[in-house]
């Protein structure tokens, strides 16, 4: 078992490294051609995201998106679930499938959905437009760890915080909200990486007018390649490799994702 | 603390702000884009409101039943691959050391997140002919001379795979980790080797997972829309492909959205069944 | 008024209902444990106590005030849950000080409330420890003083010991009863554990099928039980059915027994016989015949298991006194009137 644990591992290692060690390997390239092995030596190509105007607007485009959409994520998740978790309404569950549903479909669905709105309305193009799209197609990430976060809450705190002189308002902001912010915390942690990385919803929303960095290296592989790619994508799995790490070493990774805590 | 239902009306203002955004910048889109699959298409990218099936229409014809049909296949062959490699392996990985499984969660998130631009760039990379895996074949002696391995079939559907095994991997995870491990061991005290038990008692009895794990792979396969674009040819195009297409370049939002509605409805009934055969699962 | 005072308490879920008609005063600074099987309703008649749930029928009063409807923050209770809910994000000094926090105290008087407490429960300088690390014992302790904090008018337990093992719930017991004596202070504890509750309270509150069935002193609760019910659920006990004739001689087990006479006139019963009542005599001279079917010695007392009038009877006996018996042996028993406890039902 551990022979055949090892070799399934490693092929799946490799499988899932090869693509990545080799975009690695020609980020460091010294000229501006797609070469493995790399050729010279060079991380010129990394401060090109800083430094070329271009791919910098992009990446603060991306990062700006990513903070707010998140941001407003959570801000729809954390009421809804605890709304689900305190009150008894079967009928509101109607509003946790709508959250869960934009992640469920294929994306090109909300995508067009969200352009045929904003193309109705008549405010398609609108930088914010994208965030709330994000917001929305990414909802389903906090909604999913606050309710597994709530329902990890033992009620008898909530009680005892009540005997002990504590209303609602008190026990939410003493007990319910230090209980939760690790969730709060993975939730938007979550949204913030995949909306970084995401492409439709963006681009069918203000592909026209902006541009974040995977719509950048979409753009770029049309007119040809340059390294910059390589080390975009480099840079966006060293930050989602870190954010995950820091969630992982924040709360119990295993537990969020769906496995029994530790302790039982 | 006894949940109640909500007494006054305060106790649904949490609700308020969730609901809203969610029917207004959901539900109101959704609407939106049934509503215009069902409008008359004008020339030079324009629709007017109107009633016509003209777009469903379309759906007859024979260039629409080989996107779909290739779309399905592609969907179903890369929902296979994961759940034949990403059951086995999620398996030994519930089994591993708690820092092991952390690890491996950790890579699998972070490529899960990754962008389809930045894999299908990766895999674009790979394949290619300067930079690509052939070179090290040549050095190996495998081959004579590198080559460029896009566009082609085997590139779309390795670079789906890539993209749907770490969310193959998360969606069984959950199943297997609760999975009671006395009944493999159970299955090992009566005589059978690891392999064996793995086959004769863990699959059978995660039979309803494995089949839910599939549905929600090819649905997830389904939405994959970049990969064939860019490492494929154009007949190795599917629905999502098209669906942009005609709403981003050909300027048909009728027709979009008509294809978008149909591919929703399919969707839905896989989703139902998934949640069917979830059921079963806890019904067991 | 003062005390605790339960008036035709009543609590329906749907259909079911699982407290029914409670009438119960507690004096104040008493020690009441309500006892009972799981299901019969006490844990629900103490969460209605505590506010966290409402009552759909009847009243609560403390201390002359009518707190039925008071929500359950503003009732001054400490309750120790089974749980414990021992708040896992604070420490064991902001644990004990959350009741003093929330209410506005300053620092300093938390802090001297904490060492106070803290010194309470034998545990002087755990303040800073995370709750996570300490020993279901000192949890435990750390509950109680949490509960304690704002001296309450009321302290309600919930099966506060039931985690623990069982020794160290035996030492548990007598402390608790110790310090509720020492603090004066009214408690109410629910338990299924009759031993607990013999051990530490003023008043058993016996409750099955949502009523109280007996409300007495544990000495009376076990001389004295009110029904088979009580009967067999403290302690051990005989249950032998009875009948009288219309002379008024009493028949137990189809042997009629002198000086005997429970109710004057014709009458069928039940009569509750504790095992170390049961005398094991030579068979005849009066009593009623038997035949041994097991012994157990458990070294500190010897059961001796017998048949009589196709029912088995328990007799207890100490190895002082050890019957010298074998299983199959024809012996005796003896029934004594003043001990024997006549059960309508």
């Amino acid at each position: 078992m551990t022979v055949l644990r090892r070799l399934l591992f490693f092929v799946v290692g490799l499988f899932l490294a090869l693509p990545l060690i080799v975009v690695a390997g020609v980020s460091i390239n010294q000229r501006q051609t797609l070469a493995f092995p790399p050729q010279g030596f060079s991380l010129a190509w990394y401060g090109q995201i800083f430094t070329n105007p271009e791919w910098r607007n992009a990446l603060v485009a991306s990062l700006a998106l990513a903070a707010t959409s998140a941001l407003l994520a959570l801000l729809i998740a954390l009421p809804l679930a605890w709304f689900l978790w305190r009150r008894l309404a079967p009928w509101a569950n109607i509003f946790q499938l709508l959250g869960v549903a934009p992640f469920t479909l294929p994306p090109v669905i909300t995508a067009l959905g969200l352009l045929t709105f904003w193309a109705t309305t008549g405010l398609y193009g609108q930088a914010w437009t994208a965030a709330i799209s994000h917001g929305i197609f990414f909802v389903t990430l906090p909604l999913v760890t606050l309710s597994l976060g709530f329902s990890a809450i033992d009620r008898s705190l909530v009680e005892a915080a009540a005997t002990m002189g504590a209303d609602d308002r008190t026990i939410f902001r003493t007990v319910v909200l230090p209980l939760i912010l690790p969730y709060i915390v993975s939730g938007y942690a979550f949204a913030f990486v995949l909306s970084l990385n995401e492409y439709i919803v963006a681009y069918m929303t203000v592909g026209f007018t902006m541009e974040t960095l995977p719509i950048k290296i979409f753009n770029a592989l049309r007119y040809g390649y340059t390294p910059t790619m390589a080390s975009v994508t480099v840079l966006f799995l060293v930050i989602a490799a870190v954010v995950f790490g820091l969630v992982a070493r924040l709360g119990d990774l295993p537990k969020l994702l769906g496995a029994l805590s530790e302790d039982k | 603390m006894r949940r109640e239902p909500p007494q006054r009306l305060g106790d649904y203002g949490p609700l308020f702000f969730p609901a809203g955004m969610l029917t207004l910048f959901f539900v109101v889109p959704f609407a939106t884009m049934i509503a215009v699959s069902f409008f008359q298409r004008e020339q030079g990218g324009f629709y007017t409101p109107a009633f016509v099936l003209d777009n469903y229409a379309r759906f007859l014809s024979l260039f629409f039943g080989k996107v779909l049909g290739f779309s399905l296949f592609l969907a179903v062959a890369v929902a296979i691959a994961c759940v034949a490699v990403g059951v086995p392996f999620t398996y030994l990985l519930a089994r591993s050391a708690r820092k092991t499984q952390i690890a491996w969660l950790v890579a699998l998130l972070s490529i899960l997140s990754l962008s389809e631009v930045m894999i299908g760039f990766a895999w674009s990379t790979l394949f290619s002919r300067t930079a690509g895996i052939t070179n090290l074949f040549v050095w190996l002696g495998l081959m004579s001379q590198a080559q460029a391995l896009t566009p082609s079939f085997g590139a779309v559907m390795t670079a789906m795979t890539y993209q749907a095994f770490p969310y193959t991997v998360l969606v069984l995870y959950p199943a297997l980790v609760r999975l009671d491990p006395t009944l493999a061991e159970a299955a090992r005290t009566l005589g059978a080797s690891p392999v064996k038990a793995f086959f004769t008692v863990v699959v059978p009895a995660l039979r309803n997972t494995i089949l839910a794990t599939l549905i929600m792979v090819f649905i997830f396969a389904l939405g994959s829309y970049l990969l064939p674009q860019l490492l494929g040819r154009p007949q190795h195009w599917t629905l999502s492909v098209l669906i942009t297409d005609q709403a981003i370049y050909q300027s048909n939002m009728p027709f979009a959205a008509a294809m978008a509605v149909f591919l929703v409805l399919v969707s839905l009934a896989l989703v139902g069944l998934a949640v069917y055969a979830g059921r079963q699962k806890e019904a067991k | 008024m003062s005390g605790l005072i339960l008036e035709h308490v009543t609590k329906q879920f749907g259909t079911f209902t699982a407290v029914n008609d409670v009438n119960l005063s507690v004096a104040d600074g008493s020690f009441v444990c309500l006892l009972g099987p799981s299901g019969c309703g006490k844990t629900t008649l103490m969460r209605m106590i505590a506010g966290l749930d409402l009552p759909t029928g009847g009243s609560i009063r403390l201390s002359g005030a009518d707190i039925t409807q008071v929500p359950t923050h503003k009732r001054d209770l400490g309750m120790v849950f089974q749980s414990l809910a021992l708040f896992p994000h604070l420490t064991v000094g902001e644990n004990i000080a959350y009741s003093l926090r929330i209410r506005g105290a300053d620092k300093d008087a938390q802090k001297k409330r904490v060492d106070e407490l803290l010194a309470m429960i034998h545990l002087p300088g755990f303040a800073d420890r995370s709750v996570s690390k300490l020993s279901g014992g000192q949890r435990q302790r750390v509950a109680i003083a949490r509960a304690l904090a704002i001296s309450p008018k009321l302290f309600l337990l919930d099966e506060p010991l039931s985690a623990l093992d069982a020794k160290l719930r035996e030492a548990m017991q007598v402390e608790l009863r110790q310090l509720q004596q020492r603090l004066g202070i009214t408690t109410i504890v629910v338990t299924h554990d009759q031993r607990e509750a013999m051990t530490m309270a003023d008043t058993v509150v016996v409750m099955n099928g949502g009523e109280i069935r007996q409300a007495a002193a544990p000495v009376d609760i076990y001389r004295r039980p009110a029904d088979s019910f009580v009967a067999d659920f403290i302690g051990q006990t005989n249950l032998l059915p009875f009948e009288t004739d219309s002379a008024g001689r009493a028949a137990v087990l189809g042997t009629s027994i002198e000086g005997f006479a429970p109710f004057a006139g014709p009458a069928k019963g039940m009569l509750s016989v504790r095992p170390e009542d049961v005398q094991l005599v030579p068979a005849g001279n009066g009593s009623i015949p038997a035949q041994v079917t097991f012994v157990r010695d458990l070294g500190g007392t010897i059961e001796t298991f017998v048949e009589a009038g196709g029912q088995q009877v328990i007799a207890v006996s100490s190895p002082r006194n050890r019957p010298e018996v074998h299983v199959g042996q024809t012996v005796g028993i003896k029934l004594d009137p003043a001990t024997s406890v006549v059960l309508s039902k």
